[in-house]
């Protein structure tokens, strides 16, 4: 009789357990959780990387940080998740990951068949060539029968395999799982070209002892607009971090940095752009389920997308990038966020 | 409570009985056992379904017949970036067996040479190899293999300043090991027919010799006879017909080596290191086998005349077979699926193309993983079931 009565308990409570608990939006999973947890790449320099103390830092990693200080109140309070090229879409699909800004690429098929939302680009950018200068190729159509170090599962790998089958050339393709290995077998010269983003070869050649020693051909071969990816589902989630990326870039053209967003959120000015941004006039941040101050925090954390990008791959970085593309749409480049109102 | 409850006098119902009757109650035991095990599994398979149809995937073969988009450095068979996800996936099980294979050989023949010296009385061999063993079974094959891959990579001289041998027929680079490549003519088939025909008579006279040895006891150096039919012979036809052979020769053109055969550095690293760490849990497992025969049997042979390496041969081996064989299966499948760990290094094995590059590129996980678990195990599968015949057949057979 006391048997039975386990199995039978046991069998109930584990047939119960299944029924499972109603899943709530990410917005209140994240507040009730206290912590961001933040997709990223697992070293990248200038984009995403933990510095010599552990404290992870970059491009994408700031825009984390805003979507931290929005929504939680402090900037600290991200829990950084590294990944490769083959597992980061898993872990933000399963839940691991509330949020992904990691260098990638939006595509149709990712948009569509992987089924994640993409929240808007946070960086133009195009596939290059690195190679050693000691080669003394100058262009990138000269690379017949060369060996091409090469991420897998990229959106560089097929561009890769498009290029060369469209110029009549060859290529041995060297699989590599991350810009470390990468960069070894590159510096090894198991493989004459490097070949990714063109911002993560200035990022990789930054690292580099010699940085001189190699250039990054002309050509530019596909469109690769970087930004940042939820789940999809959730629209709520999506909006929250949508605006917060579309807010940093509208605080630049509006003239908004770290340093003045205080003094504009205390008292309210003669340009209603600013004061909508920084919450004296309306009441943004209820649309998205946050108050008012969710930009002022976000600013305040990081700077405006001038700013993240000056501190962490502008021309007075390692990397040396120029805004190029990257520019406001009055500067001459596209980034154009749509208006907060 | 005690053995049987049939005490009273009434007859129990059966409920009663399929609880509390000592036999019954393990057979209703072992019944809800397996139903909760069952519903167990149903609820998983439930559950993924149900998940992978609402978030939209559902679980579909059909990405297959999708063109795959990129480009593999090392395939057997033809393939380019055009070609299916399936023939991405034939090239990486290719590839796998093709390490497998190599690396199964390779490491039964060190393994085995290993074991044999373990238990040799030089005390300076013996130590050595003892080092040899206690390090390589102690380290994780991982590491080995990026060991392997890091000096060969960073050793060996760029294409540019190539390593030559033989006045530029052999080149050795960090980008692979080239050699000529034989172009056959047709002359090439007398060849063929003439190593065939050398098997043939070695069959042939292998039962001739022993019906011979049996009747008068003359022995005739089988080993000798049978490497001159199946090595000399062929050799002989080779020449007679005039060296029906072209080779390609392989040239620096540009940036790489062109033409000839390679050996890949992502290749050779496998291999090497998968073989030198399997091949030491083999030398343990040799010198167990051997250990095992009793020494009277060595000193039997011995007082009868036999000489030493005819005992070996004869008397020691088919004994110590008996308890290699069965360790020595599980040693073969543990490098088949170490060889998974291909993509660590850029070897495009099936883990690599089916269960990465596809995987990643058209999002279908289940389906790749659900490809690469069946072949891993029809893959053991054949090996297991190879071994176990070959077990059978050496098996003493007792009356």
């Amino acid at each position: 009789m006391k048997l039975f009565k386990t199995l039978a308990v046991s069998a109930a409570v584990a047939l119960a357990s299944t029924s499972g608990a109603a899943t709530a939006g990410t917005l209140q999973d994240v507040q009730a959780r206290g912590e961001l947890n933040c997709v990223v790449t697992t070293g990248v320099a200038g984009f995403g990387a933990p510095d010599d103390s552990g404290r992870w830092a970059g491009f994408d990693v700031d825009f984390c940080r805003a979507t931290a200080a929005a929504v939680l109140g402090d900037p600290n309070k991200v829990k950084f998740v590294p990944t490769t090229g083959k597992t980061r879409f898993t872990v933000l699909n399963s839940g691991e990951g509330d949020l992904l800004y990691r260098n990638t690429t939006i595509t149709m098929s990712r948009d569509a068949d992987l089924k994640l939302s993409f929240l808007g680009v946070n960086y133009y950018d195009g596939q290059g060539f690195m190679v050693p200068k000691a080669l003394g190729v100058t262009s990138a159509k000269e690379l017949d029968g060369a060996s091409v170090c090469i991420q897998t599962g990229t959106t560089t790998e097929l561009n890769l395999a498009d290029y060369f089958r469209a110029n009549n050339m060859n290529y041995e393709p060297v699989t590599i799982e991350t810009n470390e290995e990468g960069q070894t077998n590159y510096l090894a010269g198991r493989c004459d070209v490097y070949t990714t983003d063109a911002s993560g070869l200035a990022s990789t050649r930054s690292t580099f002892d010699n940085p001189n020693a190699h250039i990054i051909l002309p050509e530019i071969i596909s469109k690769e607009p970087l930004g940042p990816a939820v789940r999809q589902g959730d629209d709520e989630w999506a909006d929250v971090t949508r605006w917060v990326l579309n807010v940093l870039i509208a605080a630049e053209e509006a003239g908004i940095t770290q340093a003045n967003i205080k003094g504009h959120a205390a008292k309210a000015g003669n340009n209603p752009d600013i004061n909508r941004i920084a919450g004296t006039e309306g009441d943004f941040g209820s649309m998205i389920g946050l108050d008012k101050q969710w930009a002022v925090r976000a600013i305040s954390a990081v700077g405006n997308y001038g700013e993240i990008f000056e501190r962490n791959i502008g021309v007075n970085t390692s990397l040396g990038l120029a805004r190029g593309l990257n520019a406001q749409w009055t500067n001459g480049g596209i980034l154009y966020s749509p208006p907060v109102r | 409570m005690a053995a049987t409850e049939t005490s009273s006098g009434s007859n129990p119902s059966i409920f009663y009985r399929l609880f509390f009757d000592k036999e019954l109650r393990s057979v209703t035991i072992q019944v809800i056992t397996m139903a909760l095990i069952c519903a167990f599994f149903f609820f998983i398979v439930n559950n993924a379904i149900t998940n992978l149809e609402t978030i939209g995937k559902g679980y579909s073969f059909n990405f297959l017949w999708d063109a795959s988009n990129y480009d593999i450095n090392q395939t057997l068979i033809e393939y380019d970036s055009r070609s299916p996800h399936w023939r991405a996936a034939i090239v990486g099980i290719i590839n796998t067996l093709l390490v497998a294979v190599a690396g199964i050989i390779l490491s039964t023949i060190v393994g085995f040479l290993l074991g044999v010296l373990r238990l040799s009385s030089n005390w300076l061999i013996n130590r050595v190899v003892y080092v040899y063993i206690e390090y390589v079974r102690n380290v994780p094959v991982l590491l080995h293999i990026l060991l392997v891959h890091g000096i060969v990579v960073n050793t060996l001289p760029i294409p540019k300043n190539a390593l030559m041998a033989f006045d530029g027929t052999l080149f050795l680079t960090n980008r692979g090991f080239y050699t000529p490549k034989p172009l056959f003519e047709p002359a090439m088939w007398a060849v063929l027919i003439a190593f065939v025909i050398g098997i043939g008579f070695t069959i042939w006279f292998k039962g001739y010799a022993k019906k011979i040895q049996d009747a008068t006891g003359k022995i005739y150096p089988v080993l000798l006879i049978s490497l001159g039919a199946i090595i000399l012979f062929p050799i002989i036809v080779f020449f007679l017909a005039g060296v029906p052979v072209n080779l390609e020769y392989p040239e620096l053109k540009g940036f790489n080596f062109k033409g000839g055969l390679v050996l890949r550095p992502e290749f050779v690293a496998l291999w090497i290191a998968l073989s030198l760490y399997t091949a030491a849990f083999i030398a343990e497992i040799v010198r167990a086998g051997i250990q095992a025969i009793s020494h009277g049997q060595t000193e039997a042979a011995f007082a009868l005349g036999i000489k030493p390496s005819r005992t070996m041969q004869l008397v020691i081996i088919p004994q110590a077979l008996r308890v290699i064989i069965p360790p020595l299966s599980s040693q073969y499948l543990n490098i088949t699926k170490n060889s998974s760990l291909a993509i660590a290094i850029g070897y495009m094995d099936i883990v690599a193309t089916i269960g990465g590059i596809s995987l990643n590129q058209t999002g279908r996980e289940m389906e790749c993983m659900t490809i690469v678990l069946a072949i891993y195990l029809a893959f053991s599968l054949i090996i297991s079931a190879f071994m176990n015949w070959y077990n059978k057949r050496m098996k003493l057979v007792e009356r």
